[in-house]
């Protein structure tokens, strides 16, 4: 068959819009609402833990859970520390009773007892939702009842959520569980109705020792964001490519 | 001319016609595409308000500073000073509204929180004086001998 290059363009663009009309059935933007996608916000929360300054005393967690609600004795939890002990001969020990909400008050690990003199380092490391500038947890909801922000803070949509648990399972972090009374999907919420009131999160303001920090990494003068700029800091499981924004001062590498 | 394909062919339509209709009620208007785009920013935008709206209930020092000032100047001048009040009372919501009063936490598991001794040298926790709490006066509550809110030894 002949064709000559007008036919062509025609037939291209005819076909073109032949694929692009039943899609657009479903879905017109506004102006408003294409300008709000490429503006991009002035403030971005970001975490820093300092692993040296942290006791373990769980004071974050037992905040967290009372502030954001997260029944108290259900063996979930929003935040928690986790205890690592490595001995001498390279073995290691890792627990996190309960999340760390009643603090570590006992030298046993794991039901094991160690012996001081076999350990060559023991520290505690606080962990919470990352806000992933990636988050795949995200990426798998079928229904977009869980998003990001353009603060970069990833909430879920209660009234929204289906339960499906997509989201619990592609997190690489684990920080993703089902609300015992809501049966929704659970995370972190970096205490945004703390922030946009210009307080820091629960888990912040409870923490004695300053082990926890939480900024705007948008704004080059915030103290977090001096430290992440100028100090060696690292991320939890960076080969996932989530690009986590809760950075650890003094990350060893037996935590993960 | 009646034909075998065209009739298929409304139905289908009609289908996502009636498909179309039935989002158009369920879907919330606020629905949609925002700042972080399709794969990250595809949501119910009042969600976000519905979050921030939350009840904060950690009020912090600053908050207990005018109707407790005795405990808190106590507590400042300590080596407690950077322990938030709330961490031992709870938090304080609409207090003394609701709840009138904050709990009492007497408790031993409290104090040895960061008291019990671990044997952990590189970590933070072996610089804060660390007891055995199967040793140092077992059974007793710690607050019967240690002021929880100033618990400075000098002069001991
Ligand atoms: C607006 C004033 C006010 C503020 C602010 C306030 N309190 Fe109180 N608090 C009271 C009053 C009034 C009582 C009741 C005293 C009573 O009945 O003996 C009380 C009782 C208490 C009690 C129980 C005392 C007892 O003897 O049982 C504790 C503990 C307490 N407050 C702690 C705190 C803490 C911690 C904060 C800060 C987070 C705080 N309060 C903030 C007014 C206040
Ligand atoms: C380390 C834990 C801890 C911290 C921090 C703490 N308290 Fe207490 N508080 C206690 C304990 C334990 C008691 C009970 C003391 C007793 O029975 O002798 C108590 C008692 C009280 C009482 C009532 C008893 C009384 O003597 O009138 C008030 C009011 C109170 N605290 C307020 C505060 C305030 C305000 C702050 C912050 C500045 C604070 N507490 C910080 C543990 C703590
Ligand atoms: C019968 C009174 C009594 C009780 C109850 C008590 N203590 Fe003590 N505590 C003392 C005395 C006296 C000292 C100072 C002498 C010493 O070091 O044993 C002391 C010392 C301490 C020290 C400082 C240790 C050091 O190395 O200097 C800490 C920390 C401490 N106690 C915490 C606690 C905690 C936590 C509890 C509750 C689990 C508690 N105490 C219960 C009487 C008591
Ligand atoms: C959040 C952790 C934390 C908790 C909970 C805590 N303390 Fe302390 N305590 C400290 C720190 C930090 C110091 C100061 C460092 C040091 O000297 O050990 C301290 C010091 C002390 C001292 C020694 C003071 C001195 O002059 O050497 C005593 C005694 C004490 N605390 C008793 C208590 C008692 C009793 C409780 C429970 C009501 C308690 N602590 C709860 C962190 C804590």
């Amino acid at each position: 068959m002949r064709q000559t290059r007008r036919e062509f363009l025609k037939t291209i663009t005819r076909g073109a819009i032949a694929t692009a009309l039943p899609i657009g059935a479903f879905k017109f933007l506004s102006p408003r609402e294409a300008r709000a996608a490429v503006a991009s916000s002035n403030v971005r929360w970001g975490f820093l833990v300092d692993t040296y300054k942290c006791v373990g005393c769980g004071f974050c967690v037992k905040a967290c859970k009372l502030e954001n609600e997260v029944p108290y004795d259900a063996p979930v939890t929003r935040t928690w520390v986790e205890r690592y002990v490595i001995l001498k001969n390279g073995r290691m020990l890792a627990d996190t009773p309960m999340g760390a909400r009643d603090g570590f008050t006992d030298p046993k690990v794991q039901e094991q007892e160690v012996n001081p003199r076999d350990i060559a380092k023991a520290f505690f490391v606080p962990k919470l939702c990352n806000q992933c500038e990636n988050p795949p947890c995200v990426q798998v909801c079928p229904v977009g009842a869980t998003y990001q922000r353009a603060d970069g803070v990833v909430l879920v949509d209660r009234s929204w959520c289906i339960g499906c648990g997509y989201c619990i399972m592609a997190c690489p972090y684990g920080v993703r569980f089902f609300h015992p009374i809501y049966h929704t999907a659970e995370k972190c919420t970096f205490c945004i109705h703390r922030l946009v009131k210009g307080m820091n999160t629960a888990c912040v303001d409870a923490c004695p020792f300053g082990a926890r920090k939480v900024g705007n990494l948008k704004d080059p003068n915030d103290p977090v964001t001096q430290v992440i700029l100028n100090q060696r800091v690292a991320v939890l499981k960076p080969e996932y490519g989530t690009k986590p924004q809760a950075f650890y001062i003094g990350l060893d590498e037996n935590v993960r | 001319m009646k034909s075998h394909v065209l009739r298929p062919l409304w139905v289908v339509l009609v289908v996502i016609g009636l498909i179309l209709v039935a989002r158009y009620f369920v879907v919330p208007p606020d629905f949609g595409i925002y700042e972080r785009g399709f794969m990250y920013g595809f949501h119910r935008k009042s969600n976000e308000k519905e979050w921030e709206a939350f009840k904060v209930k950690y009020r912090t020092k600053t908050y207990c500073k005018d109707c407790h000032p005795d405990k808190y100047e106590s507590n400042m001048s300590s080596k407690h000073h950077v322990i938030q009040c709330e961490n031992c009372h709870g938090p304080a919501i609409d207090h003394p509204e609701n709840p009138p009063k904050l709990t009492i936490n007497r408790k031993r598991s409290l104090c040895i929180r960061c008291h019990a001794y671990l044997p952990y040298p590189t970590s933070q926790r072996a610089k804060i004086k660390g007891i055995d709490p199967k040793e140092h006066n077992p059974g007793m509550e710690c607050v019967t001998c240690h002021n929880p809110h100033k618990p400075d030894m000098e002069g001991w």
